[in-house]
């Protein structure tokens, strides 16, 4: 399948990845087999890695779990650069997402927790105190307007007129 | 007659989309499959740079002409997407929208009793704006058997000593159709022929799916006869901006700058400093909307079959053009009874002229699941029927 349609399929499945094999076939202008084919080779190859739906927590009541933002700057091994370091941060469940960083700090971790105390408790317990962390500098997210492309307070609807030439 | 209007206002009838704007307005949990406007909002970084421009105070008529940044690239990018170069000084107007540039090119080069031939089905417009130019329109028909394509053979039937000018869309609006090089050398030696002036109207030529738009502009000799009309409308989502723009060659543009000035004066500067952005660093903003459209017109095409209505696969605009001959009604039958029994909003064919009898225009400009639920009711209103 040439490299453009694939690039199409794995917009089109970033976007609504519950979209049947049949319609993504349709739009694309493929087979179902080629759309399936396709995507069983592309989670193999780890490209396409999960399905999650984006969930709106805030509008879960009762959920008042924290989210925080954490720069760390660590000193990278010789040999293994950022990797290991990133690798034992991961590990841990509490951790959703670890970038490398270019800037003033070199990786930016995001940890879940059930309350700001809890957060603090990880970050001085289980990451500042990892050999290789130099320092840590913790943001805590107060409200989200949007993420992965998503507006979470998303009001407009179709302001065109309804029929016209 | 009403003695305080003229009499060729008084001539054109109201437009036939209006019925179907107003039934689909009284109605709830419509889906309008009858919207001739992008569904995207203008890209953010366009409306960006025009607000920025407005809280520097960029307030002000500009020249007659248009801003000289925006004629720039506006030639510029007709050189490089569509090979043909115009000089940005002279072969320039920037126009309130398409639809200005119409009326006025149709203006500057009429005289009364002149005709114009129209290639139906078109645009709603085209017919009017002839008329209240002074000229007479004279239809020239395509059919779905010819691929919607103008063919020399339906342009000479037409052809009479009063012929003056052409006008066409391609990619069109309502059938989506498209004129390759080779559909247009026959209707060139035509045109040659009876010395004929060309309108081309090119608003959805960023809308082309299979091959990358071909400019009748840009076949040789053809330039000097023709005012190559176009837009940001459909391309760029800024259909409410109302920047349209004309190239053509010097003697053209000048007297249609010449009504523009009495008239418009400007085209609004904001829609203009908005345009520089779009055609600067929008691109890759506009080429998501269109891979977004296309993919929307390979969905409509194969359900529109899966569900037993014949139907050309469009090549581009955002329109979807089937046949509904095989259910016996007529286009305004089927379209109001669409509406009124299955809430789907689509707009019949002969509102569009000659040719357009038979189908109904279906506007693919709206998300995914408006169509898969609008397809489901028409499968289901289709079946009722049959």
């Amino acid at each position: 399948m040439k490299k453009e349609k694939i690039f199409e399929l794995l917009v089109l499945l970033e976007q609504d990845a519950r979209q049947s094999h049949e319609k993504l076939a349709m739009m694309l202008d493929l087979t179902i087999e080629e759309v399936k084919e396709a995507i069983d080779r592309l989670e193999k190859e780890k490209v396409i890695l999960r399905y999650p739906a984006l969930i709106n927590w805030d509008k879960i009541q009762g959920d008042d779990n924290v989210t925080a933002m954490i720069d760390v700057k660590v000193t990278p091994q010789r040999d293994k650069g950022f990797d290991e370091i990133a690798e034992r941060i991961y590990r841990f469940p509490e951790v959703k997402s670890v970038y490398l960083m270019s800037g003033a700090y070199d990786l930016s971790v995001t940890i879940e927790g059930k309350t700001v105390r809890e957060v603090a408790f990880f970050v001085s317990q289980k990451l500042a105190t990892l050999d290789n962390v130099i320092s840590t500098a913790t943001h805590f997210i107060l409200k989200t307007y949007k993420h992965d492309g998503v507006v979470y307070d998303q009001q407009d609807g179709d302001r065109r007129m309804v029929v016209s030439p | 007659m009403n003695r305080r209007l003229s009499k060729t206002i008084q001539s054109i009838p109201p437009s036939g989309i209006r019925k179907y704007f107003d039934l689909a307005n009284t109605m709830e949990d419509v889906i309008s499959l009858g919207v001739g406007e992008p569904d995207f909002v203008t890209p953010w970084s366009i409306r960006e740079a025009s607000i920025s421009t407005m809280e520097r105070g960029y307030t002000t008529y500009t020249s007659n002409s248009g801003l000289p940044e925006l004629r720039y690239e506006i030639a510029n990018y007709l050189d490089q997407s569509f090979h043909v170069m115009y000089n940005d000084h002279k072969e320039i107007l920037v126009t309130v929208g398409a639809s200005e540039a119409i009326d006025i090119a149709l203006r500057a080069i009429m005289d009364p009793g002149d005709e114009v031939l129209i290639v139906e089905p078109c645009y709603v417009s085209y017919e009017p704006v002839v008329k209240l130019a002074g000229g007479v329109a004279v239809s020239v028909p395509s059919t779905m058997e010819t691929g919607f394509k103008l063919t020399a053979e339906a342009l000479e039937q037409k052809i009479t000593p009063q012929s003056k000018a052409v006008i066409f869309c391609y990619p069109n609006n309502p059938t989506g159709a498209t004129m390759t090089r080779e559909d247009w050398e026959p209707i060139v030696r035509l045109i040659e022929k009876h010395d004929l002036l060309v309108l081309s109207d090119e608003i959805y030529a960023e809308l082309s799916y299979d091959e990358p738009h071909f400019s009748f502009a840009s076949i040789p000799g053809m330039k000097d006869r023709t005012i190559l009309i176009s837009g940001f409308s459909k391309a760029f989502a800024m259909t409410g901006w109302r920047i349209g723009y004309a190239a053509g060659p010097e003697d053209l543009i000048s007297a249609m700058t010449k009504i523009h000035q009495y008239t418009m004066l400007c085209a609004p500067i904001m829609g203009q400093w908005a345009a520089v952005e779009a055609l600067r660093s929008g691109m890759r903003l506009k080429d998501e909307m269109v891979m977004s459209y296309r993919q929307r017109r390979n969905y409509v095409s194969k359900a529109f079959q899966q569900i037993g209505l014949d139907c050309l696969v469009p090549e581009g605009a955002f329109y979807a053009f089937p046949s509904i001959r095989f259910t016996g009604l007529t286009s305004d039958q089927f379209a109001e009874q669409l509406i009124t029994h299955s809430r789907v909003a689509a707009v019949p064919g002969h509102v569009f002229g000659q040719g357009g009898e038979g189908h109904i225009r279906c506007s693919y400009a709206t998300s995914m699941e408006n169509l898969e639920k609008a397809i489901e009711r028409i499968d289901q209103f289709l079946r009722l029927r049959t």
